[in-house]
Parts: C-alpha cells; structure tokens; sequence
C-alpha cells in the first residue's frame, strides 16, 4: 500500500462513519486529486459528497469554515500550501479567530488538506514548506503525517476536534510503499513519536525528512553513533514532553525542518530545547534545514536546497565533536 | 600585592572548603606560618604561607568551598604594607580603628630578606568551552573543570568527559563534616589510585634483606632510652631509603606532562593507616637529612597528626617517593601502587625469622622482604634493582644510617 492509498482510505472511512463529512477542493472528484488521492471517490460517493470547486481558495476555504460553523465536518483539500497562501486570509483572520471573537459561540471543526514539500522539480512557486509558518498560529492545530499509519489515521482524530486542523501532506510520501495493518485506525493527535532509539543524540524531524533522517541514523550507527529520531507529528502544539526527555537523555540535538532556517519550526524546536533541556545539553544544538534560497528547478540544484542525509550525519557528527 | 591561593595539596585535589583563618587582616605572616586550614578529602590540613608580609584582604569566607588556584586572601609585602593604609573592606558605620601596626615589625630570626616569589598567580585561562550538561555534573559533583580533558565540539568539555573525571566506581556520597571524611578519602583514593593503574605501567622487584643487624644494634640502643624515646624498627627501612633515593635519583621526583622531574630533596610520603579505612602518605621532609632519632620523632608526630586528621599543606604534596610499611601485623611482602605524580613506591614487608646462610653454615636470621613498584616509563627494572640492593646494603650497617 501507498501513502497516498492510506490517506485515501481514511477519507473514504470518514465520509462512511460521518454523513456530516465531505470533501471539497479543486480538481478532487472528477480529475481523482491533484496527486490522485480521491481517485475513485467520487464514482463511490456522488458529487454530494466530493464536491469540485472553481479555483478559488479562499472563496472555498470560507465556504468550508461556514459550513464547519453551521454543523457539517467539511474536509477541504487545498491542493498544496503553495496554493493556501490564497486562502490565507480564511485560515489566519477567520478560521482560527472564530472561537476567540465569537466569545466561545462558534466552533470550526474543519480540517484542511494540503501537499506540501519540494523535491519534484516543480520550481521555486510550487515547492514550499511553509507547516512552520502555520504552527505559529494560536487557534489551529497543525499536523505532519509521515508514516503509512499516520495518513490513515490522523484524519478522523483531526474531525473530531473542535477547532480547526491543518494536515500537510509531503509530496515526496505519495508514492511511498509499506505494509499498513488490516484494522489500522485512530491516531492520536498531539505526541509526537520515537522512530528510533538511541542514546548519543536526538534527531528531531516530521513529515518528509522523517526518512531522510532515518537513513542517516542508519549512516550513524555504521559508525557507532547511536541516534534517536523524534518524529513530531503535530507542530502544533509541539509535544515538548517527548523532545525534553530524549535531548535530557542523549545531550545532544539536531532538528531536521525542510522549511527555510530563520524563523523556522525548527528554531522554535531548538528554543524549547534550550528552555527547558539547557543544563542537560553537551553540544551546540544543530539545525539541518533548508537553504534560504527560492526552491531551484534544477535537479541537482533543487536536491542541494533541501535537508539529505549526508547533512543530517555530517550535523549529528558535528554535535558529537567528530568529524 | 601577592595573592594566597587554595594550594594543591595532592594530585587528586580538586578543591577545598576553608574551615578555619588563623589570620586577619592586618596580621603580619612570614613565609611558612599557618595561616588557614582547609578541608579535603584528606581531612582538615593547615596551609602555609610562601610570603612573608601583612594581609591586606581574606577573599574567601569561612565554609567556602573553592578550586584549587582560587585566591584565598592577599598578602601586601613588607615593603608595601608600609606604605599603604587602604581600608580593607568597606568602612564599617562606626570609623574604623586604625590597625594596629605592630609595634616591631616582625619577629625576624634571620634578617634574611628574602626575595620577594614572583607571585604564582596562574594565568587566568580563556574560559574553557564546557557544555551546560558538564557544569552542572561537575558542580553537582565538585569536579575542577580545570582537571578535565575536552573531547566534544571544539574540545568542549562534555558529560561523558566529567563521568571519566570522576571515575566510573565513584559514586560521591553526601559529605560529611568534621575533619576527617571517610568516605571522601575513599573516593580520593579510588581516583588516585585509578588513575596510577590507568596511567603508570608498574613494574616490580622483591628484594629479601637480613635485617638481624638491624635489630641487635637498635635493642642495643633502645635499651638505655626512656620508651616513648625509642626507635622503633620501621624508622630504619625509611632512612634506608631516603638515603639510596638521593642516590638513585630515577626514583625520587614526579612524572608531570609526559616527562620525568628528579626532586632536588628527598621526602618519603609515609603510608599512614588510619582508624576506619582510610589512608593517607603525607611527607616526612628531607628525610635522608634527618638523623634517625629526629626522623623517628617527626613520624612519630606525622602519624598522630595524620589520624587526627590534620595534615599540613606541604606534607600532602610533597612526597618524593612513598614507603608502605605493614609493620609488624602485616604480611610478607607487599607491593604498592605508585601515588601519582610519583614514580615509586617501596613496600616493607614484617620481619620473619628464617634458616639462612651465612658463611656457609644454616642459622635463624630476622628477614624482611622489600619490594619496589616502579614507573617504567621513568626507570627500568636493572635500576630497580640497583635501587633495592642498596637499601639492602644500607640496612647490614644499622650505625651508619
């Protein structure tokens, strides 16, 4: 099974469970998705259900957070964040503010999907990580699904809140392959996980550099460097338990964020850690993240820009003092 | 202006808690004077002065526990204090009564003035690099950093490098107060002695000596002396050898950065048991100097000190070389592990009566076995050996020594 079947999968188990649920997006009935995602879906459920949208993401964005306020479970796909930006306004001045300005009235328990990542040559316009800057606001939860369990299981969790959930999808993970339990299910939404044990330093990532980072672990432990990887899951809120009690035990913190350095998520990472962690730390705390560059078109280019494993290990190494 | 700093009163020193001032400021000091007694592991020890001059400052309150190298108080010389009247702390809200210059300046024995010490202020290194996880393992446990090697980023001081300091076996217990700390010692010799291990590759040599010469001339001597003024055999073997350790200089001195430093005087560390488990070999001072009825005396005084638990400065870091006696409750033979910065350690088994052959005939003789363990990266085993005849032949003219 694929990530994009597992994400998919959950759509169709939500749009069963809950007949308050429906997706709405553009090109996500007819067309299948733009990643192919709801292929399919449409044939399944009827045009009531899957609904395509003009091109207009805030126009459909608003739509998606009235209908949440009115009693639906709207699922709206963005597309990708690149395209979000459009719809900005709803997100940040509406969907998140709701709550807070209708003095606890109002609700949008609406959850918003979207692609999200470079590495398709899709050029500087199309290839943004911007997760980060959506964690930065108070109102929305923000969630970065890395694995096959977490694409199948997160949705439904995320619908059940009561305010509004951000899902970003990597672009790179569409096509991953793994096995995917028969009754997989629910996830939590709101820790963040170990996806590997170790004990010299903490890895720190989400979402497409998961298995970037992985890989370099792997690359570690050939030389002896035992690394725990952290995959956080949600960005918001961060799950400052996990992280402060792995860097505690290791010392030692590189944080893998594919979005631009300053002012990123992973600065954000690396400041609780100095918070709440700072006597247990032995080493500078490391950051891989992406160069601050428009994403090039260039393959080799594009591939430079953002965070790969030899980065990861030559980091992690840096941390330990070796090189 | 001299700064008196917190001396190193044995390689494993990292820091000590200053217990007692027996000065003020104002206080005219000469050089050698107790001024102060710390607290170490080793228990309280009075610390000396190497300047002559008034205190103008006590830098460090009673109860402090301070590295190595910490300016404890400042000396003014004696050419200075004259000239100044600087308030020494803050005034006090009632005007401060004018210190008392002594009416004669010291007490000057000798008029021997001697030359000012260029002032032994270590020079203040750059901050080292130690990472927040070490600072605090290191305080938690009272590690001087500056003892401590880097091995992370930059050759930051990790973690993992303070656990190394500290030695994985010693788990710090909660410290006691009183003079002597057991358990504290315990730890302080665990380190010393891990690090010897660790870092000196000991060889060994034994040595059996006839010592019956030795005991009719000293029954001899004994038997016209009170008994708290007679020798007692144990003082024999330590001239013995003190006096073939300012002959056999490989021996006697410290092994310190690599290389090995000969000591111009000879002070034998005595390895002091005491009471409870600890141990501790502080300095009879120029023993092979000594005659046998003073260095009789001087360790006679060393070892109550030692049990009382107050050791002076200089007698903990002194050491040359050290000698281990089990006495007469012992065993045959013993060997040592070298004390660092050291680079030997003679070992004195008790005497056994033997059948041994002298002029061809089988007799009963008093034989001990001495054993050296010696640093191989300073000496080798024919030295050795040279070095361990020559106390043998030392001890068959008991008069002599």
């Amino acid at each position: 099974m694929t990530y994009r079947e597992a994400v998919r999968q959950a759509l169709r188990d939500a749009i069963k469970r809950d007949e308050r649920v429906f997706l709405m997006g553009e090109d996500v009935g007819r067309y299948g998705g733009c990643y192919a995602v709801s292929h399919g879906l449409l044939a399944e459920f009827g045009p009531e259900r899957i609904r395509d949208t003009p091109l207009s993401e805030s126009g459909f964005t608003g739509a998606g957070i009235g209908s949440a306020m009115a009693g639906m479970r709207p699922i709206v796909e963005l597309m990708t964040v690149n395209f979000s930006l459009l719809a900005l306004d709803q997100i940040l001045n509406t969907a998140a503010t709701v709550r807070h300005m209708s003095g606890n009235q109002f609700g949008v328990p609406l959850v918003i999907r979207m692609a999200t990542g470079a590495g398709r040559q899709l050029a500087a316009q199309h290839s943004h990580s911007l997760e980060g800057w959506y964690a930065h606001i108070p109102g929305i939860k923000v969630l970065a699904p890395g694995t096959l369990e977490d694409a199948r299981g997160m949705l439904w969790t995320a619908l059940q809140d009561p305010d509004p959930v951000l899902i970003f999808e990597n672009v790179m993970l569409y096509n991953m392959t793994g096995k995917l339990a028969a009754d997989a299910g629910p996830v939590d939404i709101d820790k963040a996980a170990i996806r590997r044990i170790g004990r010299d330093i903490s890895l720190i990532t989400y979402g497409g550099s998961l298995w970037k980072t992985l890989e370099a672990a792997s690359a570690l432990a050939a030389e002896g460097i035992e690394a725990e990887v952290i995959d956080l899951r949600s960005l918001r809120p961060l799950d400052d338990a996990t992280i402060t009690a792995s860097v505690t035990k290791t010392r030692r913190a590189v944080i893998v964020d594919e979005g631009w350095r300053s002012g990123s998520l992973a600065a954000e990472v690396g400041m609780r850690i100095v918070e709440q962690a700072f006597w247990s730390l032995d080493a500078p705390i490391g950051r891989v993240c992406s160069e601050e560059v428009p994403i090039p078109y260039p393959r080799h280019l594009e591939i430079a820009a953002i965070p790969q494993s030899p980065k990861i290990v030559a980091a992690a190494k840096s941390a330990l003092g070796r090189s | 202006m001299v700064d008196f700093l917190m001396p190193s009163l044995g390689a494993d020193m990292e820091a000590g808690t200053l217990v007692e001032w027996l000065v003020k400021p104002g206080d005219w000091v000469r050089r050698g004077d107790v001024v102060a007694v710390v607290e170490t592991q080793k228990g309280a020890i009075e610390i000396e002065t190497f300047q002559s001059g008034q205190i103008d400052q006590i830098l460090v309150d009673l109860k402090s526990k301070v590295p190595v190298g910490t300016p404890l108080a400042r000396i003014r010389s004696e050419g200075e204090a004259k000239l100044a009247a600087v308030p020494v702390a803050p005034p006090p809200i009632t005007p401060a009564p004018t210190p008392a210059v002594p009416p004669v300046a010291p007490v000057v024995e000798r008029p021997a003035v001697t030359l000012p010490r260029p002032p032994v202020t270590p020079t203040p290194a750059a901050r080292a690099r130690v990472s927040p996880a070490a600072r605090r393992l290191a305080e938690e446990r009272g590690i001087d950093l500056s003892t401590v090697t880097g091995s992370g980023p930059d050759g930051a001081i990790t973690y993992a490098d303070v656990e190394r300091r500290i030695g994985a076996a010693a788990v710090m217990p909660e410290r006691k107060r009183g003079w002597l700390d057991l358990s504290a010692m315990r730890t302080a010799i665990a380190a010393a002695m891990a690090r010897s291990k660790r870092e000196i590759p000991h060889y060994y040599l034994e040595h059996q000596v006839d010592i019956t010469a030795c005991e009719h001339w000293l029954a001899e001597k004994n038997a016209s002396l009170s008994p708290d003024n007679r020798l007692l055999l144990g003082a024999l073997p330590v001239k013995a050898v003190a006096l073939a350790a300012r002959r056999n200089p490989a021996f006697n001195g410290f092994y310190r950065d690599n290389k090995f430093e000969p000591a111009q005087a000879v002070h034998i560390g005595v390895a002091i048991a005491i009471r409870g488990g600890g141990l501790a070999a502080p300095a009879l001072h120029d023993a092979d100097q000594l005659s046998l009825d003073e260095l009789m005396s001087h360790m006679r005084d060393l070892v109550q000190r030692t049990r009382a638990g107050r050791i002076r400065g200089s007698e903990m870091s002194d050491p040359t070389i050290t000698v281990s006696s089990l006495g007469e409750r012992g065993v045959e033979a013993l060997y040592g592990i070298i004390y660092p910065p050291q680079v030997a350690i003679v070992g004195i088994g008790k005497a056994v009566v033997r059948p041994w052959v002298i002029d061809g005939a089988i007799g009963p003789r008093s034989v001990i076995t001495v054993t050296l363990s010696g640093d191989h990266r300073v000496s080798d085993g024919h030295a050795g050996a040279l070095f361990l005849a020559e106390i043998g032949k030392l001890l068959q003219e008991p008069d002599k020594l």
